[in-house]
């Protein structure tokens, strides 16, 4: 290209927050109040980060429907629904904070819906013991990144829109900065800033049907990997159970969970309800085993075992799965998710009125009369970068993590209403961190120019490779690959020809180019530069799915299908180096007595 | 089940551009957007085009369909004749960046001026209380997925960039509104919403609610009743009565938006959106084309994204307010010879 390479526009802060959805916010209006110089850098525009699709709520043990509810129990519920391989302390916090954060939101403006004694009403959802989410009918997200935003704006943080981050930019050991294009013009820019922290959210476009938009290319988590940062628990994807599957268009779009909240319940073709048969042992105590219990929970969850359509993501996903492989399945290959039948349409549009309007207006389904069809979706990454529970901090100085990008609070599976809650705890604690990281430094580092040529030129390499592939391609095999090969049925060889692939997918990646008008706005181009993060991510979960030789959680073995209570003493952990991932095991961090003490009664 | 679909969509940027035709494969139960897409992937791969939810949450994908603005996500392709062609043109009111991109800018800064929730206190512990009954009408406007439709579809600015500075918009005024409907917030901004934010250039021909993806009723629910209260300001005791839960104790002020560098950064450029001239032409090039009503631009910087208005709500827009009548209703509507219009137009609504 003959366009130049050197990068007039530079930018110094602080604080960079790479991110706008409800962990980026959160942290970089706690960077602002500590003091920092902060910026918030996101792909698109102010407002419309997934945050923003989150449909059923936040969870916090806020009491407000069951006083019974504080945060041992959330703590508790958890740790099970992880499968016990959460970093307990993150959990800790995790549930002794969020009732303070979603305070604050209402604080800020926030209007969730109300219990008759005027306060924030709660909503039952998979694994959670008691009725924990607060929500606004199902529009959280929305709910949640309007108010940070208006936060943000508030406090005149500066937010650069439609700006992507490629590289992190390093001095020494430390980080030093951050390297970027404005989508818009194509031109480059660099921030200059001791701390930075990761904000990026998840994974998902890897997968072929998923919930995820085309921001999930796991930027944060590759980056954290280039410049030197650890991630973990990789091999856990988390298949959410009720995606869309008809029209084929739609498939993938998520259904909210809180319709089987609501009491909506799952039924194969023989109108069985099937979840009845697939009640693990290890929470067979808590879980109704016929319909007359389960029913009676809804009014009465103390003397009433909860329904099996509400256990964690992971149990119902493989359930789904299991009856339309034994061809009980829907005409569309998913299963029944019925509400109608269960409440009135008065209800189901007061309560679920953003499901009514999407079956409505894109399946043609009314789902006050009819059942919707569902199958499972790529939803979430329970993997991420290694941090410090308490900071926030990853491997490398100055470089944060929060959010979907972090690894390690939400274990094998995350339950449904624990990321929200995330984004806002841990969101604020990385802000503060970095602040104050920034704040005791004796010198500022510096970013070299020789780092920022190669960032250049290695995001303009596409444009020199004439007459190559379409980047689009090369997308769509690799999600075909990661889709049928690194699923949410695994098998060992099927892993190991899935890193074959990528192999082969990397090859093609750097021979992809670029056509049309040059840099402005040119999704083909931006494409070709987020395979590199998509290819790293991808063989980062087939490694560690391959490495982990039992099931549990979000990474299930049909080769190893039980849980191996060996493995659930390690995290497997990746770096990268020379280009080469490694793999290691690495020890549990250690429950402190009384918080083990909280798993020895049993309910 | 899959057909082609012939397809016209407006390629260019700030400094022209024209309608390129297309056939895209198009599969049953596919939207405007999973046909751009297909584009996108096997024929155009710089076509530019913002999304994200795919769901008609995230209020991306606006653009005007035949002439309609749309989300291009919640627009199924059977709404459609088979043989009928699908034309997509960026949103018309703001300016071109690329193909159906366009710089919203405009109503991030707009945004800026509002001061916010001003809560009576803390809320540590959680001690607010407020009953669902009272929340439920500011929970109208929080449905807002800010896709901007409202904003490029009112008759104030569409054509006319010279009231942008001095007009916020349908977008901000349920913003106002909800915020003056908020049980607990205690500040007052219904008289900088009339001065500084244009809400009497509303003249209420409820053009953006009809647009709006989400189904806010913005004009009945949220400016006629914003009008009132400002009224209400003016000409305490009371207006029509309708003063419901408000806190009497609010505290005036004006707009929030300081008067440095804006903290919403673009690319290479001031921070106000530029006028749209390249889009200005266009008017007068589809007035032939398609014959459209009540399209009177006089620039000619063709070709450029087509002001075509060929039915529903922008037809209205056309005939219910012509430049000619715009100029001269807007100093009319204050808030005091507001009066009129506002019984006017609460009659209308009640009659619906
Ligand atoms: C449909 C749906 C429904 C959900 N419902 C719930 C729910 O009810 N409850 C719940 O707890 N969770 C829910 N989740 C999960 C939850 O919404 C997400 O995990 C969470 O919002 C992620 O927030 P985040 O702040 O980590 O990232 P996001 O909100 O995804 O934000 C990521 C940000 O990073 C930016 N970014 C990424 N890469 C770059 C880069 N290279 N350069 C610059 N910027 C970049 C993006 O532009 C974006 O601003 C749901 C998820 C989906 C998809």
């Amino acid at each position: 290209m003959a366009e130049p390479t050197n990068v007039s526009e530079q930018h110094d802060y602080d604080v960079v927050v790479v991110g706008a959805g409800g962990s980026g916010l959160r942290a970089a209006i706690a960077a602002h109040e500590a003091g920092a110089r902060t910026a918030i850098v996101c792909k698109s525009l102010l407002g419309k980060a997934h945050t923003v699709m989150a449909e059923g709520g936040i969870a916090a043990a806020m009491g407000n429907v069951w006083p019974e509810d504080n945060w041992q129990v959330h703590f508790r519920d958890t740790m099970r629904g992880g499968k016990m391989l959460n970093n307990w302390r993150m959990a800790q916090l995790h549930a002794q904070e969020a009732p303070e954060r979603v305070w604050e939101l209402e604080e800020w403006g926030a209007l969730f819906d109300r219990t008759d004694e005027g306060k924030i009403s709660q909503r039952d959802f998979g694994g959670h013991r008691y009725a924990r989410l607060a929500h606004v009918g199902d529009r959280t997200g929305l709910e949640m990144i309007r108010t940070l935003q208006q936060r943000a704006v508030d406090l005149g943080i500066d937010v650069f829109m439609e700006c992507t981050v490629t590289r992190l930019l390093l001095d020494g050991q430390r980080v030093a900065g951050a390297f970027g294009y404005w989508r818009e013009t194509g031109s480059f820019l660099t921030f200059r800033a001791p701390a930075v922290v990761l904000a990026t959210g998840g994974i998902g476009k890897s997968f072929q049907v998923t919930s995820n938009s085309w921001e999930y290319t796991g930027d944060g988590h590759a980056m954290a990997l280039w410049a030197g940062a650890s991630l973990l628990n990789m091999e856990f994807v988390q298949f959410h159970p009720t995606g869309m599957v008809w029209p084929p268009s739609v498939k993938g779009i998520l259904i909210t969970e809180s319709v089987r909240g609501e009491g909506g319940v799952l039924r194969n073709s023989e109108g069985k309800r099937f979840m009845f048969d697939y009640i693990p042992e290890f929470f067979k105590a808590e879980t109704a085993d016929n319909e007359q219990e389960a029913d009676a929970w809804y009014a009465d969850h103390k003397n009433n075992r909860r329904p099996p359509e509400l256990l964690p993501r992971d149990e119902v996903a493989r359930a789904i799965n299991s009856e339309i492989k034994a061809g009980r399945g829907s005409p569309h290959g998913g299963v029944f998710l019925d509400i109608a039948s269960r409440r009135s349409a008065a209800d189901i549009k007061r309560r679920l009125p953003s499901m009514y309007h999407q079956f409505k207006e894109l399946g043609d389904v009314d789902i006050t009369k009819e059942p919707m069809e569902v199958a499972p979706t790529c939803h979430y990454v329970m993997g991420g970068i290694e941090v410090d529970a308490d900071t926030q901090a990853a491997k490398v100085s100055g470089l944060y993590a929060a959010g979907e990008v972090s690894g390690g609070m939400h274990g094998s599976n995350r339950l449904g209403g624990n990321s929200l809650s995330d984004l806002l705890v841990f969101g604020k604690r990385a802000g503060e961190s970095a602040a104050s990281y920034v704040a005791g430094l004796p010198s500022r580092p510096a970013i070299s120019s020789r780092d920022v040529q190669a960032a250049t030129d290695e995001a303009l390499a596409p444009f020199s490779n004439p007459g190559g592939e379409n980047p689009y391609a090369v997308m769509k095999d690799l999600q075909e690959h990661m889709q049928s090969l690194v699923g949410i049925i695994r098998k060992g060889e099927e892993l190991e020809l899935a890193l074959k692939e990528i192999d082969r997918l990397k090859e093609r990646a750097q021979h992809v180019s670029v056509k049309g008008s040059g840099r402005s706005y040119n999704p083909g181009w931006h494409t070709a530069l987020d395979l590199r993060a998509m290819l790293t991510v991808s063989e980062c979960i087939a490694r560690a799915a391959l490495e982990r030789k039992e099931s549990r959680g979000g990474h299930t073995r049909d080769d190893y299908p039980q849980t191996d209570p060996d493995w659930g003493k390690v995290n497997l952990v990746l770096r990268e180096r020379r280009g080469v991932i490694e793999i290691a095991k690495q020890p549990l961090p250690v429950m402190p007595d009384d918080l083990k003490t909280l798993f020895e009664e049993t309910h | 089940m899959s057909r082609d679909l012939s397809m016209r969509v407006w390629r260019g940027d700030a400094s022209g551009g024209d309608f390129a035709d297309y056939t895209v494969p198009v599969e049953e139960g596919e939207v405007v957007l999973d046909a751009i897409h297909r584009l996108q992937a096997e024929q155009a791969p710089d076509l530019a085009v913002r999304w994200n939810c795919k769901a008609g949450k995230c209020g991306s994908c606006s653009a005007e369909i035949n002439g309609k603005p749309r989300l291009m996500c919640m627009t199924r392709l059977s709404s459609y004749e088979e043989s009928e062609t699908i034309t997509v043109t960026p949103m018309r009111t703001f300016p071109v960046i690329r193909d159906l991109v366009t710089d919203v800018t405009f109503n991030y800064e707009k945004a800026r001026d509002v001061p916010a929730f001003a809560p009576p206190g803390s809320n540590a512990g959680g001690q607010f209380r407020m009953q669902q009954v009272d929340v439920e009408r500011s929970q109208e406007f929080r449905k807002c997925i800010e896709c901007y439709l409202c904003q490029n579809t009112c008759h104030v600015i569409r054509d006319h960039d010279e009231n942008k500075p001095a007009f916020a918009g349908p977008r901000f005024f349920i913003r106002y509104a909800e915020l003056d409907m908020h049980p607990l917030d205690t500040v007052d901004r219904r008289q900088m919403t009339q001065e500084h934010e244009g809400l009497g250039y509303c003249n209420i021909t409820k053009c953006c609610t009809e647009v709006c993806p989400e189904g806010i009723h913005i004009t009945d629910n949220g400016i006629i009743p914003m009008k009132e209260r400002v009224v209400d300001t003016k000409y305490d005791p009371v207006f029509l009565g309708l003063r419901i839960g408000r806190r009497k104790d609010r505290r005036p002020v004006g707009p929030a938006a300081g008067s440095g560098p804006s903290p919403i950064k673009r690319p290479g450029r001031g921070t106000s959106a530029q006028p749209a001239a390249a889009l200005a032409g266009a008017a007068s090039v589809t007035a032939t084309s398609t014959g459209s009503p009540g399209a009177t631009g006089t620039a000619t910087l063709a070709p450029a994204p087509p002001r075509s208005a060929p039915a529903g709500a922008i037809d209205k827009v056309a005939s219910a307010a012509s430049p000619d009548t715009l100029k001269t209703a807007l100093p009319a509507v204050g808030a005091a010879a507001g009066v009129g219009l506002l019984a006017w137009a609460i009659r209308r609504s009640r009659r619906k």
